[in-house]
């Protein structure tokens, strides 16, 4: 029995942060599914020949061959990779990633496929239970199969603020793993030899390769405010677009980026891109500096996986205060530029 | 364009007693944001090239107020699909929706849809699928999480962000697009708008459940992982503790 699981490669050629996850969560399931005895009852239908593959953990790459990440993979649990070189299909098309999955699902005779829930997984995911008429479990924290075929998930609803208990009937199971839950730290795999690597052609149509992505020039430069190590957060307390120097200031003197909740942008005082929360972006930093802001869920579903949150907030019962770790009672305006003062004094 | 009622949520959410719903005695309901952006984008693409922007909703009764919603803002339809207050999954939804595009094309007075709007994802169930599902069993063209969006003659052109990167989709209509909050920023609606959107006759139609696959069987809250923020004390006389923990944390360069 062979679990599926997409991954994407970060400009470098590494291994993206959110396809490890949807990695662990694969061989979790991989690994499950082979003492499961209903499935050894009959011999799988796994095809042969000299490039068949035989593994658990399949993993579709699209990539250069000779510049495949397969150390990672490999440690990773990976035993077979299947690798969509750009001779065969070059650049981003949706519907043709999916494509690619469903042939390397029929190919494997995958249980289950499993994306990393970013926008390109969530996407490539949906595609893929659209052209197979299948449902699509979403943001999925575990996923456990059991006699009858049947799924036990957990998975996010509302960005992570509720979990749901559901069932999954369907074979393949195709889920997309959340990628900003506190999944603990996954088990380690059993070690692993280099994955084989086979080379897959895909059979493409027109209708497959309608749509395709064309990469324009980098947006944002600088430190990007989903993976900074400091986050300086603004909202409604900052009193208005004016009101953010001392808070650039700050998060420059501490190398990370100012970010914003949502009555921030809503309010027009600072870009959307800026935004952190359910409908921004999600961080991860070491410390999130929360300056102004009372704390509404649809912010912390974009800041709780903050490893610090720190709080400075002229009311000592806003919400913010049962989330944050630390805090510093009294008005932003006073207290960040003395903090910066004390920081530069410090030299 | 397509709509859903979801619970406005503020400070926490609570789960009703018997553990399936989201508790919505207390809270009002609203569209999700990402279609609130969508909504918005219809009407100023009417607007600017003429037309005539539709809102849709597949829910319950009472989600004819997130119709009227959008109906205040500048959408000149409103199409309620009514459900009996079962939760829907993408691939009914989807269906259902579909029927819906192909009833008006079908309609011999009148052209069909030449695009059809989502939102990303909805706030509450966030299963990233009902625009790309529709767009499928149409055969339409979709690109999805878009930010920026152009349409100039037959041609779409619509941008996202990927990992700071953007890119760019291109393909001719009718299509699929589904919006992210960003793309632009809602108006309010005017007085006139809403006693318009009140006098307004909305067509209705009851599409047929069907399971999905995928059963729900509970919600629940997660165990947060803090409690009470630990007071480092007021005003700026607080800043030497706070550089202190900033230093403890590792953060200070």
């Amino acid at each position: 029995m062979t679990v599926l699981c997409l991954v994407e490669l970060d400009a470098g050629g590494t291994v993206a942060a959110a396809s490890l996850r949807g990695l662990s969560l694969a061989r979790a399931h991989a690994s499950a599914t082979t003492g499961d005895p209903a499935d050894s009852a009959p011999p799988p239908t796994i095809p042969s020949g000299p490039s068949g593959p035989s593994g658990q953990l399949a993993a579709a790459v699209f990539g250069a061959v000779d510049q495949l990440p397969l150390g990672t993979l490999g440690g990773a649990g990976v035993s077979d990779v299947c690798a969509v070189p750009p001779q065969y299909l070059d650049g981003y098309a949706p519907r043709a990633w999916a494509r690619v999955l469903a042939e390397l699902t029929a190919r494997h005779n995958a249980t289950a496929v499993v994306a990393a829930a970013t926008d390109r997984g969530s996407e490539v995911m949906a595609w893929l239970g659209a052209i197979t008429g299948k449902p699509v479990a979403a943001n999925c924290l575990s996923a456990q199969r059991s006699g009858d075929g049947m799924y036990q998930l957990v998975r996010q609803r509302w960005a992570g603020l509720l979990l749901e208990d559901a069932i999954l009937e369907s074979s393949p199971a195709l889920l997309t793993a959340a990628t900003d839950a506190d999944l603990g730290e996954p088990a380690a795999p059993p070690p692993m030899a280099e994955p084989a690597v086979h080379l897959h052609r895909p059979g493409l149509t027109e209708a497959d390769l309608a749509v395709r992505a064309t990469e324009t020039a980098d947006e944002g430069g600088g430190v990007s405010l989903a993976t900074a190590r400091v986050v300086v957060g603004g909202g409604r307390g900052v009193g208005g677009p004016d009101g953010f120097a001392p808070l650039e200031e700050l998060a420059g003197l501490l190398g990370g980026v100012v970010g914003v909740s949502r009555v921030v942008t809503s309010q027009g005082w600072r870009p959307h891109t800026m935004q952190v929360g359910q409908t921004g972006t999600k961080i991860t930093p070491e410390l999130y500096l929360a300056c102004g802001i009372s704390g509404a869920i649809q912010h912390m579903a974009g800041c709780g996986s903050a490893k610090h949150i720190v709080a400075v907030n002229t009311d000592p019962a806003a919400p913010i205060m049962s989330r944050a770790d630390y805090a510093v009672i009294g008005d932003l305006a006073e207290i960040i530029p003395a903090l910066v003062a004390a920081l530069k004094e410090r030299g | 364009m397509c709509v859903k009622r979801v619970p406005q949520v503020g400070g926490r959410i609570v789960i009703t007693p018997d553990g399936q719903d989201v508790e919505t005695r207390m809270s009002g309901f609203a569209i999700s944001p990402h279609e609130e952006c969508a909504v918005e984008e219809a009407v100023r693409l009417t607007q600017r090239l003429g037309g005539t922007a539709t809102v849709l909703t597949l829910g319950p009764p009472a989600a004819a107020e997130q119709l009227r919603d959008a109906l205040a803002i500048g959408a000149g339809h409103g199409i309620l699909l009514e459900t009996d207050g079962r939760e829907w999954g993408p691939i009914a939804t989807a269906a259902a929706i579909t029927d819906a595009v192909r009833r008006k094309a079908a309609a011999g007075d009148s052209l069909g849809y030449d695009l059809l709007l989502f939102g990303n994802e909805a706030a509450d169930t966030g299963d990233y699928q009902v625009g790309v599902r529709v767009a499928e069993s149409l055969g339409w063209p979709c690109a999805t999480g878009i930010k920026h969006l152009e349409v100039d003659g037959a041609t779409v052109r619509a941008r996202r962000e990927y990992r700071g990167t953007g890119e760019t989709f291109e393909f001719g209509l009718p299509a699929v697009i589904s919006v992210k909050e960003g793309i632009n920023l809602p108006r309010y609606p005017s007085l006139p708008g809403r006693l318009r959107a009140k006098r307004a006759v909305l067509e209705q139609h009851q599409p047929q459940w069907s399971a999905d696959g995928l059963r729900k069987t509970g919600l629940r809250v997660p165990a947060e992982r803090r409690q009470q923020a630990t007071v480092l004390g007021s005003g700026p006389d607080a800043v030497p503790a706070l550089v202190q923990l900033l230093d403890e944390l590792g953060v200070l360069r």
